[in-house]
C-alpha cells in the first residue's frame, strides 16, 4: 500500500477526479436547463389545501405546488411565522396561487407544518389570462352578455366552445392592429418624412403639398375603416365571460376576451396533457411575449437572434477568409506577420464588452450620427442610424468573431499539403487559379467550421449587444412587409438578452423562471448543435488532410 | 504539338487575362486582408482617442483685454456670464449692471438697480451662482434682490431659411418684487451682506453699521386657489464673534452660515432653524501669523475655499462625527499661488473655482481631484474680481486698471486625476476619505465620485475566486486527459470541454444567480462539506480500487479512472448536501448564513464571491484545460518512454519529466484563463449584487469593471467624463487582456520551438 502511495497512484486518481468533476459540471448544467426547461409546458396538477395564518385562522389555498425544499426554522421565524416545533429544519412549499389581481402576489412560499392536506379536486380550472397571470378556481358558470347560459357540469364544454370563438376573434383583432394599422402608420410616417425632406431642400411646391394632404386624407380614411372594424370585433369578443370561485371564496367574473387558454389539469389524460404540451410549445416558439415577457412566446427573440447572426455571417465570412488568405498565402513571412498573427489570436481573448463599447462609440455615435446628418436630415432630431440597431449589432459581432473565422481558415489553409499546390503550379496554373480551384475547395470545411463557431459564439453573446441594439421589447421586427422590408436601423430582441432581462430585470422573477429556463434550453440546444457540427466537420477535415498528405 | 500550343493560346497563356486575373486576385486579397487588420487595430486607436482627451491638461485661449464696460469709476463687485458664455455681466457696488460681449467687449446694454427714492446702497452679496440671485443691502437696513435674465429668441434668417439667428436680450428682474425687504429691524445700514434665494425660500444675514449680526428669512407660499403669494418674514439677531467681521457666507440650502472674522477665524452658525440660530464653533482656518484673505463656497454649498496672504488655498467642510456633531474640518490643501489670494470665484455647477492673487496671476482649480488646472499671468496689477461662465467654458478677470479681460477655457475633465481615480478621496459630507464609485445623480450639488479602485478591486477579486476554482480543476484535468486518459474516453471528453467553452455565459450567469445562489444560501454547510470532501473521496476511491480483486479491476482498462469517479462525485455531493442541514443544526445554530452574520459579524450576501467563483470558474476551466492539455500532450514521446524505461512510475515520469517540460505551457494557459476571467461580464452582472465594495470576503459581492460598463454605458451621455471613464475601463480591460494573451502566446511559441528541438 505504501509503495502504491509512493508511486503516485492516488495523484493520478486526483487528476482523474478533476476531469470527472468538470464533466459532471458540464452535464449538470445541460441537464439542469433541460429538466427545468422541458417541464415548462406540461400541465401541472392544481392542489387545494388549507393554511393556518398568523392569527390562527384557516384559509383555503388553491394553486400549483412548484417546489418543496428543506429550510431552517430560524429563517421561517425571522419572516414572522410561529412554528410549534423543536426541529431546526422543516419544509416549505412554493405555491403558484395565481390570481395576481386579487392576492397581489402569485408565487408564495408556505411553511409545510402550517399547511393542511393536499387534495386535487377534478373541477379546478387553470385559466391562462392575457393580463394578471393565471387564475385558479372552481368553475361555476358561463355567461353571455351578463346572463348565465351554462352552469355546473355543462359549464366546462360551453366554456371551451366559447373560448375557441373568442380566441379566433382575438387573433383577428391582433392581425388588424399589427398588420393593417401598422402598415397605415408606417405609410403616414414615410409621408411625413418625405414632405419634410422636400421642405428642407426647399423643393416643396404647393402642388406637392396638396398631393401630400390628399394622400394623408386617404390614409386617414383607411385608418378609420380599420378602427371601426376593430371596434366592432371588440364588441363581439366582449360577449362572453366565465364565473369562477377563487381561493378566498369569492366569485370572480372573467371576460373571455382576456383569456388565452383554460384547462382542467386534474381531469386531463396523459394524451390530453401531451397535446396541450405540444400546443404550448408551438406557442412558445411562434408567439409574441406577453406580460412584460414573462408569459407567451419568444418568437421575436428567436427571429432577432437569427437575423442578427445571418447579417453577421454575411459580413464576417468574406472578410475573415480574405484576411486569412492574405496572411497565409500572400504576406511575406517575417516578424510583422508574426505580430499580426499574435494580435489576431489575442483579439479572441479580448473581453466581449470591450467590443460593445467600441461598437457603441464608433458605429453608433460616430458612424451612425454622421450617416443621419448626411442622409436622414428629415427625421432629425430623432436618430435613425445614430441609435443602437441591428446593423450595428451585427457589425460589432462580426468584428468580435473575425478572429474565430481567421484562425479556423488559416488552420485549414495550412493543412493543405504543399504537394497539391506544387502540383497545380507545375501544371501551369497561376497562383490565383491554384488557390481558387484547389486550395480553397480543400480548405472549405475549415472555413465552414470557422463560420459555424462564429455563429455559435455570436448567438450566445450578450454583453456587447446590450450596448449596441438589443432591447427587452421591440415594437416591430427588423424584417416585415413594409418597404424596404429589411429595417437595419431597428432595435431587436435576442435570446440571450431575453434570459438576462426576464431573469433579472423583471418584477416577477418567480413567474418568469420557467420561461427563462425554456429560453435557456433553446439557446443551449442551438449552441451545442452548432458546436458539435463544427467539431465533426473539423475532425473529418483533419482525417481527410491526413489522407491527402500520404499522396 | 500544334494542338497543345493552340490550347495554351485558348487558355490565354501566361500572359493576358490569366495573368491580370492572378494579379487582381492578389490585390483584392491583400487589400481585404490589410483592411481587416487595420480595422482591428482601429479598435485600440478609437478607444484611446476617446480616452485621451480626458487626460489632456485644461487649455485657455490668450486673455483678451477690453475697455471696462459701463461706469469705469464704479467698483466691480461681481462678474458672471450667461449660459452660452456669449454675454458677460458686471455688477458694480453702486448698483450698475453692464452687459457686454465676452468675445469683443462690445456693450450689450446697461441697467441700473431700481432704487426707491432716497435709498442708498451700502453693500452687495451674490447668492449661489446656479440660482443667479444677487442682492444689494441699503443704508436703511433693507435689501433688494435682483437677478440677471437673458431672453433668448430665435429669428428666421432671411437669407437661409434653415438657419435661425439667436438673439439674447439681457435684462434685470426682481424675483421678490421691486420693493426692498426689511432685514434689520433697527433700520441700521447693512455694511456686510450675504443672501441666498432658492425656490420659495430666501435668507439674508447682514452686519449692520452698529456691529450687530442680523438674519432675516422669507418664505413665500402660494395660495392654491387664489394664486396669491404671501411671504412670511422672520428675523433674529445672531450672537457676535470677536474681531472685525470681514465676510459673511450663507450656503444655498440656507442651513449653515460661515463668518470670516479677525485675521484667521471662521465661525460656523447653524441657521437651519431660523428662529433659533446657533453659533456652533470657531476655527482658525490658516496657521498663526497668516491672514485669511479670501473665502468662497463651492457650488452645492458644502465646501469652503480659503485663500491666505501667502497664496495658500485650502478646502474645508463640515464633517459629521460619530455623535452626529458637525465639525468644520480641513480637507485638503491645493497647490498654492505665488502671492496673497485676492479673490475667489466658484464654478456654477461643478466643484471648481478660479483664484486671483495680488500679483495679477489667476489659477483655475478643481477641489475633488485636488488639481490646479492652469495658472496664467494677467499683468502686474492685482486681480480685483474674477468670474466663470456657467458652463465653465469662459473666464472673466478684472485687474487693477479699468479693463476687463476675458478668455475661452477648455476644461471639460477636471474631475480626473491620478488621486481621484486610484486613491482615497474625501468627498463632501463623508466622514473620512474613501474609495467610491458613484458616477451620477439627479441634483447638481452632487459631487461625482469616480474612483476606479473599487471596480478594479472587484475585477481582481472575481478573477481570484474564479481562478481558485478553475486552476486546480483545469490543470489537473488537462494532465489526466493528456497523459493518462484512454483515447476512447478522450474522444468523449474533448468535445464535452469544447461544449463547456461554448456555453453562453448568460446561461451560466442565469443559473448562478437564480439557481446556484439560492441553493448555496440554503445549503451553505453542505456546499463547504462537499468542497472539502471531494478531493479525499478521490483518494479513498483509489485506495479501495487498489484493494479490489484483479478480476474486477482488469475489466476497466487504465485511463478510465475519471469515468469511475463520476458516480463517486455525484454520491459525495448528494451526501454532503444531505448532511449539510444536520451539521448546520448541530454546529451553526440551525442556519449557517445567519450564524455567519450574527456570530462572526461578517457581511453575508446571497449573491457572493463563492457563487461567482464557481460559475466563473466553470467558464474559465475549458480555456485553461485546452491550452494546458495541448502543452502536456505535445511533450515529445521519447522523453516519457525514456523515463519509463529507466524505471520511473508513470506518475514520477509525469511529475519530473512531463510537467517540468510543459510548465511554460501550463503557465500560459493560466494567463489566458486569467484574461478571460477579468473580462467576463454576464456572470458577474447576474451572480453578484454589483455593489462597489472593497473586501476580500467570500460572502460578499463586488462590482467589476466589465459589469460596470454593461450597467452604466447605455445611460452615459456622450462626451462626458463618465462616458470617457467607461471607455477608459474598456481600454484597461483591452490592454490588460491583450498584454496577458501576448505573453502567453510568446511563451507558447517558445515552448513549441523547444519541443521541436528536443
Amino acid at each position: 500500500m505504501r509503495k502504491w502511495f509512493k508511486d503516485g497512484n492516488p495523484w493520478i486518481w486526483m487528476t482523474g477526479g478533476a476531469v470527472a468533476l468538470s464533466l459532471v459540471m458540464v452535464y449538470a448544467v445541460v441537464w439542469m436547463t433541460a429538466a427545468q426547461g422541458l417541464v415548462h409546458w406540461w400541465p401541472k396538477p392544481v392542489a387545494e389545501t388549507t393554511f393556518t395564518e398568523r392569527d390562527g385562522k384557516n384559509i383555503r389555498l388553491i394553486g400549483e405546488v412548484r417546489k418543496r425544499e428543506e429550510v431552517s426554522v430560524i429563517r421561517l421565524r425571522e419572516s414572522g411565522y410561529t412554528l410549534d416545533t423543536q426541529d431546526k429544519f422543516t419544509h416549505r412549499y412554493l405555491i403558484k396561487q395565481g390570481n395576481r389581481d386579487i392576492t397581489g402576489i402569485d408565487f408564495k412560499w408556505y411553511p409545510g407544518p402550517l399547511l393542511g392536506e393536499f387534495t386535487y379536486p377534478q373541477n379546478l380550472i387553470a385559466v391562462e389570462r392575457r393580463e394578471w397571470g393565471h387564475l385558479y378556481g372552481h368553475l361555476k358558470a358561463v355567461k353571455e352578455n351578463g346572463t348565465v347560459v351554462a352552469e355546473g357540469e355543462a359549464a366546462w364544454p360551453a366554456l371551451q366552445e366559447r373560448l375557441a370563438r373568442s380566441n379566433a376573434l382575438f387573433k383577428e383583432i391582433l392581425r388588424i392592429e399589427k398588420k393593417d394599422i401598422g402598415k397605415v402608420n408606417y405609410a403616414m410616417e414615410r409621408l411625413r418624412l418625405k414632405e419634410r425632406k422636400l421642405a428642407l431642400q426647399n423643393k416643396l411646391s404647393a402642388a406637392d403639398s396638396t398631393e401630400f394632404a390628399q394622400q394623408r386624407e386617404q390614409l386617414a380614411g383607411e385608418f378609420s375603416v380599420l378602427q371601426e372594424r376593430i371596434e366592432k370585433l371588440r364588441g363581439e369578443i366582449a360577449r362572453d365571460s366565465l364565473v369562477a370561485e377563487v381561493m378566498e371564496g369569492q366569485q370572480v367574473d372573467v371576460p373571455l376576451a382576456k383569456i388565452a387558454d383554460a384547462i382542467m389539469p386534474n381531469d386531463m389524460s396523459v394524451l390530453q396533457k401531451t397535446s396541450h404540451y405540444l400546443t404550448k410549445f408551438v406557442e412558445f416558439i411562434f408567439d409574441d411575449p406577453r406580460e412584460a415577457n414573462t408569459e407567451g412566446g419568444i418568437f421575436p427573440a428567436i427571429f432577432g437572434t437569427v437575423l442578427m447572426v445571418l447579417l453577421m455571417a454575411v459580413m464576417v465570412t468574406p472578410l475573415g477568409i480574405m484576411a486569412a488568405i492574405y496572411m497565409r498565402e500572400y504576406a511575406k513571412p517575417g516578424p510583422l506577420i508574426r505580430i499580426i498573427r499574435i494580435s489576431v489570436n489575442n483579439l479572441a481573448g479580448v473581453p466581449s464588452i470591450v467590443y460593445g463599447v467600441f461598437g457603441l462609440g464608433f458605429f453608433v455615435y460616430f458612424l451612425g450620427h454622421n450617416i443621419d446628418q448626411l442622409f436622414y436630415a428629415e427625421s432629425l432630431p430623432a436618430p435613425v442610424f445614430g441609435s443602437p440597431g441591428i446593423l450595428w449589432a451585427s457589425l460589432t459581432l462580426a468584428i468580435l468573431t473575425l478572429p474565430v473565422v481567421i484562425v479556423a481558415t488559416e488552420e485549414g489553409l495550412s493543412r493543405v499539403p504543399s504537394t497539391i499546390r506544387e502540383g497545380s503550379l507545375a501544371l501551369g496554373a497561376t497562383k490565383a487559379e491554384t488557390l481558387w480551384r484547389t486550395v480553397l475547395p480543400i480548405a472549405s470545411p475549415a472555413m465552414m467550421t470557422g463560420l459555424i463557431l462564429a455563429v455559435a459564439r455570436a448567438a450566445g453573446e450578450v454583453a456587447p449587444l446590450m450596448l449596441v441594439g438589443v432591447v427587452k421589447l421591440a415594437p416591430s421586427l427588423p424584417l416585415d412587409g413594409n418597404f424596404p422590408f429589411l429595417h437595419l436601423e431597428r432595435k431587436f430582441m435576442h435570446l440571450g438578452f431575453h434570459i438576462y432581462d426576464v431573469g433579472f430585470q423583471s418584477p416577477n422573477v418567480e413567474a418568469a423562471r420557467p420561461l427563462v429556463y425554456a429560453t435557456a434550453l433553446l439557446l443551449v440546444i442551438i449552441i451545442v448543435v452548432l458546436n458539435l457540427f463544427a467539431i465533426r466537420l473539423r475532425n473529418r477535415m483533419r482525417e481527410r488532410m491526413k489522407g491527402l498528405e500520404g499522396v | 504539338m500544334e494542338k497543345i500550343e493552340a490550347n495554351i493560346t485558348k487558355a490565354g497563356g501566361y500572359t493576358g487575362t490569366r495573368m491580370s486575373k492572378d494579379k487582381l486576385f492578389k490585390h483584392v486579397m491583400t487589400f481585404g486582408g490589410l483592411s481587416v487588420i487595420i480595422a482591428i487595430s482601429l479598435i485600440f486607436v478609437y478607444l484611446a482617442s476617446v480616452v485621451v482627451p480626458m487626460f489632456m491638461p485644461a487649455t485657455m485661449e490668450p486673455l483678451v483685454r477690453h475697455t471696462m464696460p459701463g461706469a469705469t469709476a464704479e467698483t466691480t463687485v461681481h462678474l458672471t456670464a450667461e449660459e452660452q458664455a456669449e454675454i458677460g455681466v458686471r455688477f458694480t457696488a453702486e448698483g450698475g449692471v453692464s452687459f457686454f460681449n465676452i468675445a469683443d467687449g462690445q456693450s450689450r446694454g446697461e441697467a441700473r438697480l431700481a432704487l426707491p427714492a432716497g435709498a442708498k446702497i451700502s453693500s452687495f452679496a451674490a447668492g449661489d451662482l446656479a440660482q443667479k440671485a444677487v442682492a444689494y443691502g441699503l443704508a436703511d437696513g433693507r435689501m433688494i434682490v435682483t437677478e440677471q435674465g437673458f431672453k433668448v429668441t430665435f429669428l428666421q434668417d432671411t437669407q437661409d431659411s434653415s438657419k435661425d439667428i439667436r438673439t439674447i436680450a439681457p435684462s434685470l428682474s426682481y424675483p421678490l418684487g421691486e420693493a426692498p425687504l426689511l432685514i434689520d429691524d433697527a433700520g441700521q445700514a447693512l455694511s456686510k451682506l450675504t443672501v441666498q434665494h432658492r425656490g420659495s425660500e430666501t435668507t439674508a444675514v447682514a452686519l449692520t453699521a452698529d456691529q450687530r449680526l442680523v438674519m432675516a428669512a422669507f418664505e413665500s407660499r402660494e395660495n392654491m386657489i387664489t394664486g396669491e403669494v404671501t411671504t412670511e418674514r422672520s428675523s433674529i439677531e445672531l450672537p457676535m464673534v470677536e474681531g472685525e467681521i470681514r465676510q459673511l457666507m450663507l450656503e444655498v440650502k440656507q442651513r449653515d452660515l460661515y463668518v470670516l472674522h479677525g485675521e484667521r477665524f471662521v465661525s460656523h452658525y447653524d441657521v437651519m432653524n431660523k428662529r433659533e440660530p446657533k453659533l456652533v464653533q470657531t476655527v482658525a482656518v490658516v496657521p498663526e501669523g497668516q491672514t485669511a484673505t479670501a473665502l468662497t463656497i463651492l457650488s452645492g454649498g458644502f465646501s469652503l475655499i480659503v485663500g491666505s496672504n501667502t497664496g495658500a488655498i485650502a478646502q474645508w467642510f463640515l464633517v459629521r462625527d460619530d455623535n452626529n456633531v458637525n465639525h468644520l474640518t480641513h480637507i485638503r490643501t491645493l497647490k498654492p499661488m505665488g502671492h496673497a489670494i485676492a479673490t475667489l470665484a466658484p464654478e456654477h455647477y461643478r466643484k471648481g473655482f478660479l483664484a486671483g492673487d495680488i500679483a495679477g496671476n489667476i489659477g483655475l482649480y478643481y477641489a475633488t481631484s485636488n488639481r490646479q488646472m492652469l495658472i496664467r499671468a494677467t499683468g502686474s496689477d492685482p486681480v480685483l474680481a474674477v468670474g466663470i461662465a456657467p458652463r465653465a467654458n469662459a473666464i472673466l478677470v478684472q485687474t487693477g486698471n479699468a479693463a476687463v479681460q476675458t478668455a475661452k477655457v477648455d476644461n471639460d475633465y477636471p474631475e480626473v486625476s491620478f488621486s481621484s481615480l486610484w486613491q482615497k478621496v474625501w468627498y463632501e459630507s463623508y466622514q473620512e476619505p474613501e474609495y467610491n464609485w458613484q458616477s451620477s445623480a439627479a441634483t447638481s450639488d452632487f459631487e461625482p465620485k469616480l474612483s476606479i479602485a473599487p471596480l478594479t478591486f472587484g475585477t481582481l477579486k472575481a478573477a481570484f475566486y474564479a481562478m481558485l476554482v478553475a486552476v486546480p480543476l483545469a490543470v489537473m484535468g488537462a494532465i489526466f486527459a493528456a497523459y493518462f486518459m484512454s483515447p476512447k474516453m478522450r474522444s468523449v471528453v474533448k468535445p464535452s470541454i469544447e461544449i463547456m467553452e461554448a456555453l453562453p455565459t448568460v446561461i451560466l450567469g442565469f443559473l448562478a444567480g437564480l439557481w446556484l445562489a439560492p441553493f448555496v444560501d440554503n445549503n451553505l454547510a453542505g456546499t463547504f462539506v462537499a468542497i472539502f470532501l471531494l478531493p479525499f473521496s478521490f483518494v479513498i476511491t483509489a485506495g479501495i480500487w487498489h484493494k479490489l480483486p484483479e478480476q474486477i479491476t482488469r475489466r476497466v482498462g487504465p485511463g478510465w479512472e475519471a469515468a469511475l469517479l463520476i458516480p463517486v462525485i455525484i454520491l459525495v455531493i448528494w451526501a454532503s448536501i444531505s448532511i449539510g442541514h444536520p451539521i448546520e443544526a448541530a454546529f451553526f445554530g440551525g442556519d449557517m448564513p445567519h450564524w455567519v452574520t450574527n456570530e462572526l459579524g461578517w457581511t453575508y450576501e446571497q449573491r457572493n464571491a463563492l457563487v461567482v467563483g464557481i460559475a466563473m470558474g466553470f467558464a474559465v476551466i475549458p480555456t485553461i484545460f485546452s491550452i494546458a492539455e495541448d502543452a502536456v500532450f505535445s511533450v515529445p514521446k521519447h522523453l516519457t518512454t525514456g523515463s519509463l524505461a529507466l524505471g520511473a512510475t508513470p506518475w514520477q515520469t509525469l511529475f519530473y519529466v512531463v510537467l517540468l517540460t510543459a510548465s511554460p505551457g501550463i503557465f500560459s494557459a493560466i494567463m489566458v484563463g486569467m484574461g478571460r476571467a477579468v473580462g467576463e461580464t454576464m456572470i458577474v452582472l447576474m451572480a453578484t449584487g454589483n455593489t462597489a465594495v472593497m473586501d476580500m470576503s467570500i460572502f460578499t459581492g463586488f462590482r467589476t469593471l466589465s459589469a460596470n460598463i454593461g450597467v452604466e454605458m447605455p445611460e452615459a451621455a456622450v462626451g462626458t467624463v463618465h462616458y470617457r471613464l467607461l471607455f477608459f475601463s474598456a481600454l484597461v480591460l483591452f490592454a490588460f487582456t491583450f498584454v496577458v494573451n501576448t505573453i502567453a502566446e510568446l511563451v507558447r511559441q517558445n515552448l513549441r520551438e523547444k519541443y521541436s528541438s528536443l
